[in-house]
């Protein structure tokens, strides 16, 4: 799976999405449940949220400014462990390394733990192509991956556009499932079959939610303890990351930690906090005997040093996602992204370019819901703006007639004159549309308002000549 | 104490009603009203749809508009925070930057002025009829003002106040997003709708006249009963 999960064109994929009321309905669930949950654990539990966040942010903003000094720090200290260290330019780059390693370990059976960034780079098409079986262990990416490979639509809980009956569904399909839809029952049927696949596995593919510059260390965060395995039965393992997701010491790491765990899934810590340095070492019981970290940069670089540096803070927990109102009705594949929601309309125009991903910053009515849950205080609804900005001066991708109306807005608004005539036509202007107080079928942009919505009828007398005539004293 | 009143380009085209009620209920309160006639548009349509050159030149009216107040007061929490934000769009500007930062400074939406500038809590209104409130996001997580209209609204004598279930979600408005994305702010709208109806309230009170226009303007379609008002209006009916 590429970063692009879609060609169809944005509306389409809205109307799929609204017209899915089984998505929908999950959607709102889990928005409603996690909302709370998150508010306990954030602002009720923590009287201080808001200096968590400001040091939360502080943390990325010092590492973000002193990335190369910290990505440094990471590599020697992993080449000291014995570890392996690459460092991907591009998607292409990150592939063709991982896949030497595959080749040269002769690896057939691989799992792998979550991870976004080896769904951004296409990873598993690679090693499929490679002849390799890939299994997805986390439960979400399983369900999905026997799913012909149905792209995720949340990055924290990838299946939540799925419920147990459809998840029933794919078991019997592709696994020989025949019990029922209970979730205990699924799940223990995943454990049994996953089970075998750990085992089996010669080669353990990671993600990474944060590296530890200190110590060359890297920690993963999960509530199903699959990583834990991948990391300790095959003999060799493969860390991809993000260039941006890494720490300066333990301390920073713990506050990090915490505060997504927090956001995500309203949980003070998940079950399973699962930090790994390098190799195995003498004295080690389990863990692989070979470690390669891949470091992608995959365009992460670009955005360093621009005004949208800030989205490189994100420590993917997803809780924008969760209050987003406009998420709650399109669902995470409307976005036609991995990375859906106000973090992907930000991130996805800027890795993925703005041909595919045009119409993601307008999907906002910037309500600022998303920046005000942000753990690292990311300005999400400001850097939506900020791309229509660029989309309309740089680009120039925003449709003519808009255009037109926007210069017309520049003359008459910035014309008192011009403004006050217009207004003054207003009533006139609209006449042939107003029935009553109301215009039901309106013209030009008002069509697509009264489509769903009356529009009141311009006053006939506006509040300023009511106000000037009062002055006069005509009341 | 003089007020300078942004009266926004919706209340002055649409809403006179708004415009008229904000006026009484000020001079009620001891302020005396003036209305500068040089006032356009605030620019936040153009602004929010990326065309901030465009929006800049309506601004830069407004500023010349609106220096010379002692305070600025708007019935709308949306263009008010416009005001507040002036001095971030100009950022860098020599001239215009200070200009703005100046104007921001003074600026108040309509309750948080009552509320925080007045020190006054109860003003004194009677509104018989069961009302559920509608907290529009530019006002509460822009602007910052959360408590002012619930003070308000909770003093007034006759008033059966019922909170709207997941008042803190976006109506659907978001300016030129009501247009642009028609499909999904019928979905956003119509959840509001119904959360409205599901307090039984008689009237859906707000503060940005925007808003209630987007909610106003889908339940007029939907046939349903319930009556919008500004919240000028309520505190201004005795
Ligand atoms: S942008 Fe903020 S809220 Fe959204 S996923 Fe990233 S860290 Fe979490």
């Amino acid at each position: 799976m590429a970063m692009k999960i879609s060609t169809e064109k944005f509306n389409d994929r809205v109307e799929q999405g609204i017209h899915d009321s089984f998505m929908r309905g999950a959607v709102a669930g889990a928005q409603d449940g996690m909302g709370v949950k998150r508010r306990v654990v954030t602002t009720d539990e923590l009287s201080n949220w808001e200096d968590w966040r400001n040091h939360a942010e502080e943390i990325r903003q010092h590492v973000l400014a002193n990335l190369d000094y910290y990505l440094e720090q990471l590599s020697e200290n992993i080449a000291q462990r014995g570890g392996h260290v690459f460092f991907a330019q591009t998607k292409e780059e990150a592939n063709e390394y991982i896949r030497g390693v595959v080749q040269r370990k002769k690896a057939k059976k691989i799992v792998k733990s979550k991870s976004m960034v080896t769904e951004e780079i296409s990873l598993n098409a690679m090693l499929e192509e490679e002849g390799c079986e890939v299994v997805e262990t986390d439960l979400g990416e399983y369900i999905l991956q026997l799913d012909d490979h149905d792209p995720p639509s949340h990055i924290v809980v990838p299946a939540l556009h799925k419920n147990k009956e459809q998840i029933r569904d794919v078991f019997a399909q592709k696994i020989g499932y025949t019990k029922t839809s209970t979730p205990e029952e699924l799940a223990y049927h995943a454990r049994v079959t996953l089970r075998e696949k750990f085992l089996e596995a010669d080669l353990g593919i990671t993600g990474c939610n944060f590296a530890v510059a200190e110590t060359g260390s890297f920690c993963l965060v999960t509530n199903e303890g699959n990583a834990d395995l991948v990391t300790a039965l095959p003999k060799t393992q493969i860390t991809v990351m993000g260039m941006e997701r890494l720490v300066p010491t333990f301390e920073e790491m713990e506050v990090l930690v915490s505060m997504l765990t927090r956001s995500a899934v309203g949980q003070k810590l998940t079950s399973y906090i699962t930090v790994l340095t390098g190799p195995r070492e003498e004295l080690d019981v389990d863990g692989p005997e070979e470690f390669h970290l891949v470091i992608v940069d995959n365009g992460r670089s670009d955005i360093l040093g621009t005004e949208f540096q800030s989205i490189l803070q994100c420590i993917r927990c997803g809780a924008c996602i969760n209050v987003c109102p406009v998420y709650r009705h399109i669902g995470g594949h409307s976005y036609g992204s991995i990375y859906p929601g106000p973090v992907g309309a930000v991130l996805s125009p800027l890795l993925g370019g703005y041909d595919d991903f045009k119409e993601l910053p307008y999907a906002s009515t910037l309500c600022g819901a998303c920046t005000e849950v942000c753990p690292v205080k990311i300005p999400l609804h400001q850097l939506l703006h900020k791309h229509r900005q660029v989309i309309v001066e740089k680009e120039g991708k925003a449709p003519f007639s808009e255009k037109m109306l926007m210069k017309a807005f520049g003359l008459g608004a910035a014309s008192p004159a011009l403004y006050n005539m217009g207004s003054k036509m207003a009533p006139v202007a609209m006449n042939p549309f107003t029935v009553g107080d109301k215009i039901s079928k309106g013209p030009g942009p008002l069509k697509a308002w009264t489509e769903i919505r009356e529009f009141p009828a311009p006053n006939k007398e506006r509040f300023r000549d009511w106000f000037k005539n009062r002055e006069k004293g005509g009341e | 104490m003089k007020v300078t009143l942004f009266a926004t380009c919706i209340v002055d085209l649409f809403q006179s009603n708004v415009g008229k009620a904000t006026v009484e209920l000020l001079e009620r309160l001891g302020c005396e009203v003036e209305f500068p006639p040089s006032q356009v548009c605030c620019g936040q349509p153009a602004y929010n749809s990326g065309y901030v050159k465009e929006a800049k030149e309506a601004m830069k009216r407004m500023i010349e508009t609106f220096e010379h107040a002692e305070y600025i007061v708007s019935p709308s929490g949306s263009c008010a925070f416009m005001f507040r934000e002036y001095p971030h769009v100009f950022k860098g500007d020599p001239v215009w930057e200070p200009r703005a930062q100046k104007l921001a400074d003074k600026t108040y939406e309509l309750t948080q002025f009552i509320v925080e500038v007045l020190g006054i809590e109860d003003v004194g209104a009677r509104f018989e009829g069961n009302v559920t409130y509608h907290t529009s996001c530019h006002m509460t997580r822009l602007l910052g003002v959360k408590e002012p209209p619930m003070i308000l609204l909770k003093n007034v004598k006759g008033l059966k106040f019922t909170e709207l279930p997941g008042k803190e979600r976006c109506c659907g408005f978001g300016g030129t997003f009501s247009v642009k994305n028609v499909a999904i702010s019928e979905q956003m709208v119509d959840e509001k709708v119904h959360h409205v109806e599901e307090t039984g309230a008689q009237y859906l009170v707000g503060a940005d006249a925007a808003c209630l226009m987007n909610i106003g303007g889908r339940m007029e379609r939907l046939g349903k009963p319930i009556k919008v008002l500004h919240i000028a209006e309520v505190l201004n009916s005795r």
